[in-house]
């Protein structure tokens, strides 16, 4: 379990409310250039692939795979023990950095290039928190 | 200055003035940048040259999609732009960069994003947005979430991870200054208590108090001095994310990559006539990234190349000869000690003294994989 009290809560700026309106709403949101197709993350309002100014909001399957990770052993007043902070691919492209939660934290339950899906708690009524878990739920 | 020698060929501001609560400091440097990019009719990949204050030209060159071989954060208050201008004229004239952009932005009435004087942007950043929520412990747990990437991709062990803090603690053997110098197993480093799997502690960096100081000057004047010179044979630096989930490649440091070639051309030598070689090892992955992103091996043969004593005293490429951020010292931003132990070796002086250095490469990272610059430096001045 995560005490998400002790996490510090984000500030959204006008350029990244969208994601988090997104969380709020079970969705994980990314950004594609109207001009290059190019699909990033984090957002900002414009692709950092070309600079065009015209991009669009999109939401994402939610589906990634586990890129790489460490098992942090010190202690963090949130977690309870041994947690994965990881590197997931998702399956748009991106990348972004998040616990694999619902699974035994050691390296046997986390293989590489495993099948992830997202998952949102909420931290706060403002804030819900992208976590990937194996696909299919809890194991 | 060469006076005339350098341009401005494109300026603007941010689309808007006074009060702009849509937009966040990072925006603001970003909005005006791309204006700017318009006015010149540049693209973001036409750009070699990043500085700004206020945001880090690491985040900047970043969130604007730029890879610059030069780049400026130099922030002493409102006057820093001038200071900037001042600094691209010289970097353009010494070849170190060809095109570079000056960004500011400042949410100073609205305050969102709002970073203040080098300021890593508080929690509205996008690293507090997107890394923060996730329990990282600082470089331990961030430095080291490439690696098992790594380890899939070259097949690099676990045992080649610790040779690494094994062999850096021989040159520290015969280091009075070192931190640590009693022997270290493999099996010692593997079964340290584990700080984020799969480093154990004694593949993390030491925590200590120090810190250096060096002295530059003409090449003319340079045998004026008490010392031998210790001429700067090539230079190169870049920085790519602050955000280590965002690296383009985990396996391999493009900032490192972009540096180390820059540096190799700058003083046009080739790896054969590199006679001693320090990387930045804040963790004991580091020194496989620099080797193979260096050039000096190929990719996944860095770890067996160290475990095999090539790095090690007696061996071919002697690396890291003060014992390194694992064992001599690590006071935060270690690249100074590196540096310092480079001029040792030019200079002959080192307390473990390779033979005949002649040339010296000296590597450094900044944040965690966010930056890098690479010295080149040797005991003669080429003709």
């Amino acid at each position: 379990m995560i005490d998400k009290s002790r996490l510090p809560a984000p500030t959204p700026t006008p350029e990244t409310e969208h994601f988090w309106q997104g969380a709020l709403k079970g969705e994980l949101r990314l950004q594609r250039c109207d001009e290059c197709s190019e699909v990033y993350f984090p957002p900002r309002p414009f692709c950092p692939a070309c600079a065009c100014r015209s991009v669009t909001v999109f939401a994402a399957t939610g589906k990634a795979t586990l890129l790489s990770y460490v098992i942090n052993h010190r202690p963090h007043p949130a977690f309870d023990g041994p947690y994965s902070i990881a590197v997931v691919e998702l399956e748009e492209g991106p990348r972004m950095m998040t616990n694999i939660i619902n699974v035994e934290q050691v390296p046997e339950a986390l293989p590489l290039d495993m099948a992830l899906e997202v998952v949102f708690e909420p931290l706060s009524d403002k804030i819900s928190i992208p976590y990937f878990q194996p696909v299919g739920g809890a194991s | 200055m060469k006076p005339g020698s350098v341009a401005i060929v494109g300026a603007s501001e941010t689309t808007e003035l006074g009060k702009v609560p849509g937009m966040s400091q990072i925006q603001l440097h970003a909005d005006a940048a791309l204006n700017a990019l318009a006015d010149a009719g540049l693209k973001p990949s036409d750009i070699d040259g990043i500085a700004c204050a206020g945001e880090s030209p690491t985040g900047m060159a970043h969130y604007l999609g730029i890879v610059p071989t030069w780049a400026d954060g130099t922030s002493v208050g409102g006057c820093s732009f001038m200071l900037h201008v001042r600094h691209a004229a010289a970097a353009i004239n010494e070849g170190l960069c060809k095109t570079v952009l000056i960004t500011h932005g400042e949410s100073g009435r609205s305050g969102v994003g709002r970073g203040g004087f080098g300021g890593r942007g508080g929690g509205g950043s996008l690293s507090a947005q997107f890394e923060g929520l996730y329990g990282g412990m600082g470089p331990t747990t961030a430095f080291t979430i490439p690696f098992l990437r790594y380890m899939k991709e070259t097949g690099t062990t676990l045992e080649q991870l610790a040779s690494v803090a094994v062999v850096q603690r021989r040159w520290a053997a015969d280091n009075p200054r070192a931190s640590y110098r009693d022997p270290l197993t493999i099996e010692d480093v593997m079964t340290a208590r584990m700080i984020a799997y799969p480093f154990t502690k004694l593949e993390c960096c030491l925590v200590t108090d120090g810190g250096g100081a060096l002295i530059l000057t003409a090449a003319e004047r340079a045998t004026d001095f008490p010392t031998p010179p210790v001429y700067i044979l090539g230079t190169g630096e870049s920085v790519e994310t602050p955000m280590i989930s965002q690296m383009e490649d985990l396996t391999s440091s493009r900032a490192f990559r972009v540096s180390g070639r820059k540096a190799f051309d700058e003083a046009g030598i080739g790896h054969g006539e590199v006679d001693h070689l320090m990387v930045y090892d804040a963790f004991a992955h580091l020194p496989f990234y620099g080797l193979e992103d260096l050039g000096f091996c190929k990719r996944g043969e860095a770890g067996p190349f160290i475990e095999e004593g090539n790095t090690a005293p007696g061996g071919s490429l002697p690396m890291n000869t003060n014992g390194g951020g694992l064992s001599y010292m690590h006071s935060g931003m270690y690249g100074m000690y590196a540096l310092q132990e480079s001029v040792r070796q030019v200079r002959g002086t080192a307390s473990a003294q390779v033979p005949d250095v002649n040339i010296s490469v000296c590597h450094g990272v900044g944040g965690m994989f966010a930056a890098s610059g690479t010295i080149i430096m040797g005991n003669q001045r080429p003709t």
